[in-house]
């Protein structure tokens, strides 16, 4: 025999259905951690991405040594990592005198390592180096636009494997409906050279055109940076194969209290609590009662207001 | 209308992607470059929005919303697609004969109090756990408790469903279909992963490990009484083996290679500088004068007598054959080693 455990808490049972494999997926989930060793600019870099996405990321904040994902080996307590923060997407970042300014930007499958790409950080500028209109301000976890500009990004095979991971990291949650009012920022990917790509985080100024159409205007809010290809693994093929499955079918929502009949058609049920008529409450009386105290008070024969009373008996 | 067609719009990301641009030449100052790549960004946000703003809103509170279609571009999933729910073995059975679920009224009369009841739960109706009195049958046996059979009956009908309810799991989890709240124990099958479940321990290692705990004794399990089937203790570990010094037929010459070649490493690392000039000037000045000391000593009769004198083996190994010859034939390599040394001692009294 055995043990069949299951969570005792609801919240606890809540939260490993949010960690089941979904028919439709919504959203991935980043990871950022470093390595034994970092630069100034890549904690700043690693900062700036964790605060682009938050809400849908989590960063390390301690040395990692055991983390080399190019090497067999290397990636145990990288997956570790992933499978314990439920995370799908991971940037590392590292610095050596070999790569300096290094950043690993991986994806993970069934919480085991699907690609890779290592990429150079140069010309970093980071957010606070920008001057603008705190109005154009991004909100927390809006959807962004993507642009991708260049011939690199679809001819060198490193640069399209590069345009697919960002997007992945940067298109942020799958949404069905969208707030035209929440579209306030946009990413820049430049193809400057074969290896070479130039990154910016922008707000959106949208100005009137005279038509249901707005003038879009970018202004830089930052990070920008150049990203230069280093290494790169493109997934195994059976792996990508697995990864790409999609259904047509879309997973149905149980309607409650509608059924269908063959003579009458669609049928709903609507239930009615109780009415509770000795519960009712009553409306508020405070007039007549303010006018037995009045009375009360005549009784009594103590008449403060006997000025009022007077005049309304002259009159 | 021309430009838009020319870009890619993935419109469920709200991604652009223009494959046609291309520097003719990097533009010198960075802020040329930055401002051009703007540009170019700009008219690809144009695009999307252009799409965007026409799609039809409905009003909400918060703004106009916007129903996007789904995603294009294709990018992996995150986990693998769940597996639909194997069938429990009643839910086989019912489809094999045609049975159909059929709802049930949520009350139900019952006769004993007259009144309507729950069907299931507290208080509720026709339990026969709340009858006093149980008729006699013809058929009972006696000396048998109706009351606690009763009992008993409930208990095992409990039983085998959890047992079916198990089997059912057991069935999903080979699938790899279990609920996601659910573990089982046993296996500790992960939530998502397909990591595989930890080995058990074989009738082997148990027994190695019970060996070893038994050595665990002042006489390191030596004296201990054996239970039936258990092995004896293991010795972890090597058992440090000299090799004879004494030369000899087999194992001797053994020894002697082993050092020769870890000498041999020693001075082949330092061969460079095997010749050096000082030391064997050194070296002939001392033998030098060891030997005028020697001879000067040989002159004096009397101090000779007394120091001890060495010989080298290979002398006496090569008289040993003559000491064998009164001994036995039989004999160990220190025999014949003391046989000999005794010989060269004999032989150096003769000398004199």
């Amino acid at each position: 025999m055995f043990e069949v455990r299951t969570p005792r808490t609801g919240k606890a049972r809540r939260a490993l259905e949010k960690r089941a494999p979904k028919l439709v997926e919504t959203g991935k989930k980043t990871l950022i951690l470093h390595g034994t060793k970092t630069s100034g600019v890549l904690n700043a870099v690693l900062t700036e991405i964790y605060h682009m996405k938050k809400g849908s990321a989590v960063k390390f904040s301690r040395k990692n040594e055991n983390i080399k994902p190019f090497e067999s080996g290397g990636e145990t307590s990288l997956e570790f990592f992933l499978n314990r923060t439920d995370c799908s997407i991971f940037v590392f970042g590292s610095h050596s005198k070999k790569r300096p300014d290094n950043l690993v930007i991986g994806r993970a499958y069934d919480h085991h390592i699907y690609d890779l790409v290592e990429i150079g950080v140069e010309n970093f500028k980071p957010m606070e180096s920008f001057k603008y209109d705190k109005k154009l301000a991004p909100q927390i976890g809006s959807k962004p636009l993507i642009a991708f500009i260049g011939e690199g990004f679809e001819n060198v095979e490193e640069l399209k494997h590069l345009k697919e991971v960002l997007l992945d990291l940067l298109r942020g949650e799958v949404i069905e409906n969208l707030n035209l009012v929440g579209v306030d920022r946009a990413y820049v990917c430049t193809a400057i050279s074969s290896n070479r790509v130039f990154l910016s985080h922008c707000g959106l100024r949208l100005k009137k055109s005279g038509t249901k159409v707005p003038r879009m205007e970018l202004e830089e809010i930052g990070p920008s940076m150049d990203l230069v290809v280093r290494r790169h693994r493109l997934p195994n093929e059976s792996l990508q194969k697995e990864a790409m499955k999609t259904t047509r079918e879309k997973p149905k929502k149980k309607v409650k209290n509608v059924s269908k009949d063959a003579i009458e058609g669609k049928i709903g049920k609507i239930y009615m609590p109780d009415q509770k008529v000795g519960d009712v409450a009553l409306p508020n009386i405070a007039k007549g009662v303010k006018r037995e105290r009045r009375e009360a008070k005549l009784k009594n024969g103590e008449n403060k207001h006997a000025s009022k009373k007077l005049k309304e008996n002259s009159t | 209308m021309e430009t838009q067609k020319q870009f890619e719009i993935d419109f469920g990301n709200l991604m652009a992607f223009n494959p046609h641009h291309t520097f003719p030449s990097l533009p010198s100052s960075r802020e040329d470059l930055v401002k051009e790549c703007l540009e170019k960004g700009t008219e690809l946000v144009q695009a999307i929005a252009q799409k965007l703003f026409n799609l039809p809103s409905t009003e909400d509170v918060d703004g106009p919303l916007v129903k996007l279609p789904p995603p294009t571009t294709r990018l992996p999933r995150e986990k693998p697609l769940p597996k639909p729910k194997p069938p429990t073995k009643w839910e086989v059975f019912a489809k094999a004969r045609g049975i159909k679920n059929r709802k049930k009224d949520k009350i139900e009369y019952d006769e004993p109090s007259g009144t309507w009841k729950r069907r299931y739960g507290y208080d509720r109706a026709n339990d026969e756990e709340n009858i006093p009195i149980i008729e006699a049958k013809m058929t009972d046996v006696p000396g048998e408790d109706p009351f606690a059979k009763r009992r008993t009956d409930k208990k095992n009908r409990v039983e085998k469903q959890e047992k079916n309810r198990q089997q059912n799991l057991k069935q999903a989890a080979k699938v790899g279909a279990l609920p996601s709240h659910v573990q089982l124990a046993a296996t500790g099958l992960p939530i998502t992963g397909t990591q595989a479940a930890p080995k058990k321990a074989t009738k082997d290692e148990l027994g190695n490990v019970a060996g070893l705990a038994a050595s665990a004794t002042a006489s390191g399990g030596k004296f201990d009484k054996k239970l039936p089937g258990e092995k004896p203790a293991q010795h972890k570990g090597k058992y440090r083996k000299f090799l004879p010094v004494v030369e000899g037929k087999g194992l001797g010459s053994q020894e002697r290679e082993q050092t020769e070649k870890v000498l041999n490493k020693l001075i082949s690392k330092n061969s460079h500088e095997i010749f050096n000039v000082d030391k064997a000037v050194n070296m002939y000045n001392v033998k030098k004068e060891k030997k005028r000391k020697y001879q000067k000593d040989k002159s004096s009769p009397t101090s000779s007598k007394l120091k001890p004198k060495t010989k080298p083996y290979k002398k006496g190994s090569s008289s040993s054959k003559k000491g064998s010859s009164f001994s036995n034939k039989g004999s160990s390599y220190s025999k014949k080693g003391s046989s000999s040394s005794n010989k060269g001692a004999s032989k150096k009294g003769k000398a004199k």
